[in-house]
């Protein structure tokens, strides 16, 4: 950026290639090389960790069996010990959205998050996964999730369509509020930069009114991070609680 | 150049631009775009491809590394350490189990040696009393054998001294009968006492 008062907020949101071979070739993008380093940084860590398996653990081991057993508890509490099935699965996307969140938080890092498709994609997966298992374990009456126990029948012809929409709309809700979350806040946290630069450059009395933005910014970025961990929470734990429901589908 | 109020634009039309999309083509273009002009980036769907297959690859890796490596080993680390803590508390329960058979014993074992050196110290007191009692007893049998053959023989002795007084008495009868008349026979004499006794 070579004019400091002229900041884009959505310049950060931009794919670019690291390297490419060509129009419709391979590419490998900034996108791309955050899901490898956030891949890469979790399998270095969860195998590094833990490769030594002492009993008494060290603060990095710690660190890790506090994530599974975070992870464990929140899949058996929300989709009982048949749902330790998808522990992986649970954990894979927990920490995949926490570290890609997290990547996002330092400065010049993409955020592999913040795009729509990536969160659609993650959102479909899990979509897939509970349909796909559910009607594989429970058949036909997989679709009992649609008729609602202790519901009289005439409320049924309004229900089940509500049922079945909410359903639908899952994957939309799951995708729709990580990525708005990573991106709104990204964007609020760059218009507050943004107007630290541009006061700041305003001579002294906009020297003093930019202090007003830089905390915003500080207070801001600070709740970015609870909400970049609390993000991933949120969607690991609504993974879990559509796996629950294809292993008990009569609700 | 443009100061504050881009900014600030900028800051917000984006925000419009997510609800409706067709803002974003203005926004972005007026800043010459990047590679990929004309959409806000998240939803241009020229990125979307490599994105999602990238997202696939490392996903897939991350599952499989998840799940085939790390997060077994440390399911083993934590059954591991369950299985141990386990062990060491059963081990701890056993020695204390151990230790209270031991107390009990002991106590038991005090319990009987107390209570057969009350039986001995009884059984001692019993031998004792029975030995005086018997004693005792033979010491008085005795005595009051003594003591009945001593007043059989004063018994003896009385009876005789009194199976003597009558014939006294008849000596003493004739003798002062024949010192008074001359004479007097031993019969009468009898008779006077006997009758004189009987009055």
């Amino acid at each position: 950026m070579a004019d400091p008062n002229k900041v884009d907020p959505i310049h950060q949101f931009a794919i670019t290639n690291v390297f490419s071979t060509g129009e419709g070739g391979f590419a490998f993008t900034n996108s791309a090389l955050f899901m490898v380093l956030t891949v890469g940084l979790i399998v270095i860590y969860m195998l590094g960790s833990t490769a030594r398996r002492s009993v008494v653990p060290g603060r990095a081991q710690v660190v890790s069996e506090l994530l599974y057993d975070f992870v464990a508890n929140m899949v058996r509490g929300a989709a009982g010990s048949e749902g330790m099935k998808f522990f992986p699965f649970v954990f894979s996307l927990f920490m995949f959205v926490l570290i890609a969140n997290m990547f996002g938080m330092i400065p010049f890092f993409f955020t592999v998050t913040s795009h729509i498709i990536v969160t659609f994609a993650l959102a479909m997966l899990v979509f897939v996964v509970v349909v796909g298992y559910g009607i594989y374990r429970n058949g036909f009456k997989f679709f009992k999730l649609f008729v609602p126990a202790g519901v009289p029948a005439y409320v049924l012809p309004i229900v089940v369509p509500i049922e079945i929409v909410s359903f639908i709309s899952r994957p939309i809700s799951h995708s729709v509020r990580l990525f708005a979350n990573v991106l709104a806040g990204h964007i609020t946290v760059k218009v507050f930069a943004g107007f630290i630069m541009s006061l700041g450059s305003l001579g002294f009395l906009g020297f003093l009114g930019a202090s007003l933005p830089l905390l915003m910014t500080i207070a801001i970025t600070a709740l970015e991070f609870l909400v970049a961990a609390l993000q991933a929470y949120v969607f690991a734990v609504l993974t879990a609680m559509y796996i629950n429901d294809a292993i008990h589908p009569s609700h | 150049m443009e100061s504050e109020t881009p900014v600030a634009t900028e800051g917000h039309e984006p925000i419009d631009a997510s609800a409706e999309g067709g803002a974003v083509h203005a926004t972005t273009e007026a800043h010459g775009g990047e590679e990929h002009s004309g959409a806000f980036p998240p939803f241009d769907p020229s990125t979307f491809g490599t994105q999602l297959i990238w997202l696939a690859l490392a996903f897939a890796v991350l599952y499989f590394t998840m799940s085939r490596l790390a997060l077994p080993r440390i399911g083993g680390i934590l059954a591991d350490r369950k299985a141990r803590i386990d062990g060491d508390l059963a081990a701890a329960d056993s020695a204390r189990q151990k230790t209270d058979a031991a107390i009990a014993a002991y106590e038991e074992a005090l319990a009987t040696a107390r209570k057969k050196s009350q039986a001995i110290a009884e059984e001692t007191r019993a031998g004792i009393q029975a030995d005086i009692d018997s004693k005792r007893k033979a010491v008085e049998t005795e005595l009051s054998a003594k003591v009945a053959a001593a007043e059989t023989s004063i018994q003896a002795t009385k009876t005789e001294a009194l199976g003597h007084v009558a014939e006294i008495a008849a000596d003493t009868v004739q003798a002062l009968v024949t010192q008074l008349t001359g004479s007097a026979s031993a019969d009468e004499a009898r008779k006077a006492v006997a009758a004189a006794v009987k009055e």
